[in-house]
């Protein structure tokens, strides 16, 4: 499509449509988060590192990327398993477990929150089961997994989804009539083409977990320095009118996740480079 | 143990007698297929985490919400709290969604017919909102609008209020939703290409008659695609509106913030009498995507156009 470029455009509207993107970017987007940084700039370096490395703060640092590290990590095997299975195999219900992969997407997180934490606490359906074998989900730490393991669901199922699909099936013949067994074609020959898809999947998913409020909120029983999570901690601040606190904390991680933006665009271009050859 | 010769000749005396059986399902596996056994223990394996994360939770939404009983139910739907929490989100929705939709094919229209600098900057930018918390996302229009905010004493002189109002939730409702219409359209919009576009104009259609009848025919259905999904989450959003709301009963809750209020008044069946209502929603946007996904799929279904295949080959 780039041989556009070479002769005079002749679509009109570019005056219209870029001074009102920019202008709706600006107004939404852009002014808004900026007063996060000017207001972080004001609070001067020593009391921002103050807030920032308070041991409370450092907790929920710690909840945060861990249990979003055990979900995205949780995800990838299980997304890849779900991926394989919804591309590979005919059986019963499989159009609508599909369908409902992307219910975390659409489902609002405070209904998630509760749902899991009913769910998942000791008389609850899943809970019940698991309490006699010493096992509590819900307000621990392990609750806080399972909701970011729901919120981060369908992101590696839909980036390995499509590459399976595309794979073509010579590759695998040909290994197959090389004497491979399944298992090592597997890790030989589908691994590797599946490998960016599934990095791209499990930085989508940790990405998404880091920022996430609504389901966490119910299940994690916000216990500080135990179950208190990066966005819940903000929240708390905020509500007490502790604007700078809140503030210097979401610009930490507001850094987090413009880094993980950042090396998910690393990885999608690397990714379709791959795809193309 | 067989040799390895053995081995690549029995291998490949199966592939031969698949392709060459009339009956893929035959009584010969297929070389690059697992074993009965294994297929249903990986759909099992599947199945299973999906069963904890995702089916389990779905039907106890349901189960909780009619443990009262269907009386419970209707009551806890028709409360004038949960009508007013309904009416916010569906105003919400209804200010918000058409707001992006504008904003969606304005940007998709710049980005895939023009070639300007700073074009992947503002691609980007679209996809500011997936990275920034939702808690972050409510934050950043009470540090401009709240009473400490920017604005703030501005506001207050003139007796203006947008933080713990509905002009809050409404701002940070486009905020979270803004780049899902956009970014449907942009990949859209690159594949059908302008060649269309120019004939109408060549053919002395003005701008806006080549919009509404080449540019908006052609993406339609991602177009209906993006709208659902933006509406979806413009009436499903959480995080960010819960910290500009400021939880004014009858005012300013949408419905997942009339969830949590319930949820923390220890009124479980109605708070997820009302989650249900929502969950309903989210199953219904689930259709219409998939239905949708499959339109946007095969656009070419409709309308074959073999002019563009040849273009590809010259």
């Amino acid at each position: 499509m780039k041989e556009r470029s070479r002769g005079p455009n002749i679509l009109p509207g570019f005056g219209l449509t870029m001074g009102y993107t920019i202008v709706y970017l600006s107004l939404i987007a852009l002014i808004p988060l900026s007063t996060l940084v000017l207001k972080t700039t004001g609070m001067g370096w020593e009391r921002f590192w103050q807030v920032v490395a308070s041991p409370r703060v450092i907790a929920t640092y710690r909840l945060s990327i861990g249990a979003s590290l055990a979900g995205a990590l949780l995800n990838s095997v299980f997304g890849m398993l779900v991926a394989w299975t919804l591309v590979r195999y005919r059986f019963f219900g499989r159009a609508i477990v599909d369908a409902l992969v992307d219910l975390p997407f659409a489902l609002p997180t405070s209904v998630a929150g509760i749902t899991l934490t009913a769910v998942y606490s000791t008389n609850g359906w899943i809970g019940r089961l698991l309490a006699p074998a010493g096992i509590k989900v819900a307000f621990t730490p392990l609750g806080v997994i399972v909701a970011l393991t729901f919120v981060g669901l369908p992101f590696v199922v839909r980036t390995v989804q499509p590459v399976l699909q595309e794979l073509e099936p010579e590759l695998e013949e040909a290994a197959a009539t090389l004497g491979a067994s399944r298992l090592q074609t597997f890790r030989r020959v589908i691994g590797p083409v599946l490998l960016p898809a599934l990095l791209t999947g499990f930085a989508l998913a940790f990405a998404r977990a880091l920022g996430e409020y609504g389901s966490v909120v119910f299940i994690s029983g916000n216990m500080p320095m135990r179950t208190e999570v990066v966005p819940l901690l903000i929240m708390t601040e905020l509500e007490q009118f502790d604007y700078q606190a809140a503030t210097a904390i979401a610009l930490v991680m507001l850094l987090m996740s413009f880094g993980m933006l950042f090396l998910i665009n690393l990885l999608q271009r690397w990714s379709a480079g791959r795809h193309a050859v | 143990m067989q040799s390895d010769e053995g081995e690549i000749g029995r291998l490949m005396r199966e592939n031969v007698a698949w392709a060459t059986a009339p009956d893929p399902a035959g009584s010969v596996r297929r070389a690059t297929t697992e074993p009965p056994w294994a297929q249903a223990l990986l759909v099992g394996g599947a199945i299973a985490f999906l069963g904890l994360f995702l089916f389990v939770p779905l039907f106890a939404v349901f189960g909780e919400a009619l443990r009262k009983g269907i009386g419970a139910y209707a009551e806890a739907i028709t409360q004038p709290e949960a009508r007013s929490a309904i009416k916010l989100t569906l105003l919400t929705a209804a200010v918000v969604v058409p707001l992006n939709l504008v904003f969606g094919l304005a940007a998709a229209w710049l980005i895939t017919r023009f070639e300007f600098r700073g074009k992947n900057l503002l691609t980007t930018l679209i996809d500011l909102p997936f990275a920034v918390s939702p808690v972050i996302a409510g934050m950043i229009y009470v540090l401009m609008f709240g009473s400490q905010g920017w604005f703030g004493e501005w506001l207050g002189a003139h007796h203006i209020r947008i933080i713990f109002a509905v002009p809050g939730i409404i701002l940070a409702t486009t905020f979270v939703t803004f780049p899902f219409i956009a970014r449907e359209l942009i990949p859209l919009m690159e594949a059908a290409g302008t060649d269309e576009e120019e004939a109408a104009l060549t053919l002395g259609a003005s701008g806006w008659q080549m919009f509404f009848r080449v540019t908006l025919p052609n993406v339609k259905w991602g177009l209906l695609y993006g709208l659902v999904i933006c509406n979806a989450r413009a009436m499903g959003e959480f995080g960010a509106v819960s910290v500009v709301s400021g939880h004014i009963r009858g005012l300013t809750n949408t419905m997942p913030l009339y969830v949590e209020i319930l949820y923390n008044d220890y009124q479980f069946a109605a708070s997820f009498a009302v989650a249900s209502l929502l969950t309903l929603l989210a199953l219904l946007t689930l259709a219409a995507k998939s239905v949708l996904g499959r339109r946007v799929a095969r656009p070419s279904s409709e309308q074959p156009r073999p002019e563009r295949s040849g273009k590809l080959a010259a």
